[in-house]
C-alpha cells in the first residue's frame, strides 16, 4: 500500500527538481510534497508536477527508461497535472529536436525557434529565448491574481505550435506571437518556469495546488 | 517582448559574500541569503554567485548556502568558481543552483562543457570568459582570475563553447574589470555578433549609462554589475528605470 501525497513531482533523472519542490514548499507549507520516480507513489497523488529540462528525446528517453510513461499518461487525463518547459512539449505529438514522438495528450508540434531572427529595431534574437518575458492570457482559475502581460521566466529554444485554439492559455512574443500555456480540463502546462518567476510564478503555483478543475 | 536583464554578481567566501554591502539596513551585511533577498525586492532578474573560497576543503559550505538562497529566493540563481568536474555541476545544481558557471576548466578541458551540457542540458551551463586586449579588435581568453593567458581567440573560444553546448556566455573584460569606465563595447560586440546564444557583458560598470551603452551599443542580452550596487550607488531598480528611459525593454 502506498501512502497518498497531496503533490508528486516526477522525477525522470533530467534536470534539478529541486526548484520545482523549494516553490512548492513555499505556496503550500501543510503539503505533503515529493519529489518521486515511483509510479505507484505518482498514481497515488492528489495532484502531479511533470518538470523537464534539457532536449525531449532525453527527457522522453529517460522517462520510458523508468518506466514512467503509463503514470504519466494516467494522471495527465485523471488529476490535477501541471507540465512545465520540456514538461509541457512532452504532452504533444511530436518534436523536431531529434524528430520524436510525443505523448500525445495534445494536438499539436514541437518546433525551434529560426536562426538569425531580428526585432523591430534589427537587434538579433539569441537563441535559446532566455528571460522575462511577457505572458498574454486567457481567463483560466491558475492565472488568478496576475496580472494580464506579466512577466515570467523563460528559457528555450524550441516551442509549441498548435491548431487547437481551444488549448491555448497564453502567449508570448519572440518575435512573433508562440503559445506558452496550454490547458484542457484537468491539465495545465506553461513553456516557462513558474518556480523561478518571482511572485507571480508563486502565484501560478498556488493557484494549481489549490485547482478543483 | 523580452526584456534585457540586470544581474548583480556576489563574491562569496566560504560562504559569506564578501566585496562589503554597505546598506545600512541590513543586520548582517556578509549574509547571502538577506543580500538576494535585498536584490529580489529590488528587481533583480538573476544572481550570480562567484565563489572565490581558496580551499577545497570548504566546498561543502557553498552547496549549503545555495540551499538556503534557493528555498527563499525564486529567480535564477548561478554559481561559478571551483567547477572543475561534471560532479561539481550536479553538486551544485542538486543545491539549487539553476546555471552552473565555468571558466579555467572550460579552457583546461573544454570537453567538460560538452559532458556538462550534454548531461544537464545547455540551458545550466554558462561558460565564463575573461579576455584582454592584446591588439586592435583582437582579444585573448586570460585564467586564473587572469593572470594566466592560453592564446586563445575570444570571439573563436566564444563560438567552440557554444559549439560544444554552452547556453550563455558571461563576457568579462579583464582592461575594464574594476575600472569604473563602462564595459569594452568593442568586445562586446564582437562576441555578440558572432554567437547565437545570449552573452552577459561584464567588467567596467560605474554608472547606469554604461549599463545602458552595453546593451545598446555592446549588443548584451544581459549586463552584469557588482560594486555599482553592493555600494548602495544604485539600486537594480534605479537602474532598470534608467534604462526603461533610454528605451530599453525591462521588468519593472
Amino acid at each position: 500500500m502506498v501512502a497518498t501525497v497531496d503533490v508528486a513531482v516526477v522525477d525522470y533523472g533530467m534536470g534539478n527538481l529541486r526548484s520545482v519542490e523549494q516553490a512548492l514548499r513555499r505556496v503550500a507549507p501543510a503539503a505533503e510534497i515529493v519529489v518521486t520516480d515511483d509510479s505507484g507513489t505518482i498514481a497515488n497523488a492528489d495532484r502531479v508536477v511533470f518538470p523537464g529540462q534539457g532536449a525531449m528525446p532525453d527527457c522522453m528517453r529517460e522517462m520510458d527508461a523508468r518506466g514512467l510513461r503509463d503514470a504519466v499518461l494516467q494522471a495527465a487525463r485523471s488529476k490535477p497535472f501541471l507540465g512545465i518547459c520540456i514538461g509541457l512539449q512532452m504532452l504533444f505529438e511530436h518534436s523536431s529536436e531529434g524528430d520524436i514522438a510525443g505523448l500525445g495528450i495534445l494536438h499539436g508540434q514541437v518546433v525551434r525557434f529560426a536562426s538569425n531572427m531580428r526585432d523591430a529595431q534589427g537587434n538579433k534574437l539569441k537563441v535559446p529565448h532566455m528571460g522575462w518575458n511577457q505572458v498574454h492570457h486567457v481567463k483560466h482559475p491558475l492565472w488568478n491574481g496576475i496580472e494580464q502581460d506579466a512577466r515570467f521566466y523563460f528559457v528555450h529554444s524550441y516551442y509549441v505550435e498548435t491548431q487547437d485554439a481551444s488549448l491555448v492559455q497564453a502567449t508570448s512574443q519572440y518575435p512573433h506571437s508562440f503559445v506558452c500555456a496550454a490547458a484542457r480540463d484537468n491539465l495545465f502546462a506553461v513553456q516557462f518556469h513558474p518556480e523561478k518567476s518571482q511572485a507571480d510564478g508563486l502565484k501560478l503555483l498556488q493557484n494549481f495546488v489549490q485547482w478543483n478543475p | 517582448m523580452l526584456a534585457k536583464r540586470i544581474i548583480p554578481c556576489l563574491d562569496v567566501n566560504a560562504g559569506r559574500v564578501v566585496k562589503g554591502m554597505s546598506f545600512v539596513e541590513l543586520r548582517d551585511a556578509g549574509d547571502p541569503v538577506e543580500i538576494a533577498r535585498r536584490y529580489d525586492d529590488q528587481g533583480a532578474d538573476e544572481l550570480t554567485f562567484l565563489d572565490i573560497t581558496a580551499s577545497s576543503d570548504d566546498r561543502g559550505i557553498i552547496y549549503r548556502m545555495i540551499e538556503q538562497v534557493a528555498s527563499q529566493v525564486f529567480i535564477p540563481l548561478t554559481v561559478g568558481g571551483g567547477v572543475r568536474e561534471v560532479s561539481d555541476v550536479r553538486s551544485l545544481l542538486n543545491a539549487g543552483a539553476d546555471k552552473v558557471s565555468i571558466n579555467t576548466s572550460a579552457v583546461l578541458n573544454p570537453q567538460l562543457v560538452a559532458d556538462a551540457a550534454g548531461r544537464y542540458g545547455s540551458q545550466c551551463i554558462v561558460v565564463a570568459i575573461d579576455a584582454k586586449q592584446v591588439s586592435p579588435a583582437h582579444w585573448e581568453v586570460f585564467t586564473h582570475g587572469g593572470r594566466t593567458a592560453t592564446g586563445l581567440d575570444a570571439v573563436a573560444w566564444a563560438k567552440k563553447m557554444q559549439d560544444l553546448g554552452a547556453g550563455e556566455i558571461l563576457l568579462t573584460s579583464m582592461d575594464r574589470d574594476g575600472q569604473k569606465s563602462g564595459f569594452d563595447l568593442a568586445l562586446t560586440r564582437a562576441v555578440t555578433d558572432a554567437l547565437e546564444i545570449p552573452v552577459i557583458a561584464s567588467g567596467g560598470v560605474g554608472n547606469l549609462q554604461h549599463l545602458v551603452d552595453g546593451i545598446k551599443k555592446g549588443g548584451a542580452d544581459a549586463v552584469l554589475a557588482a560594486s555599482i550596487f553592493h555600494f548602495g550607488e544604485y539600486t537594480v531598480r534605479q537602474a532598470k528605470q534608467f534604462m526603461a528611459k533610454n528605451g530599453i525593454e525591462v521588468r519593472l
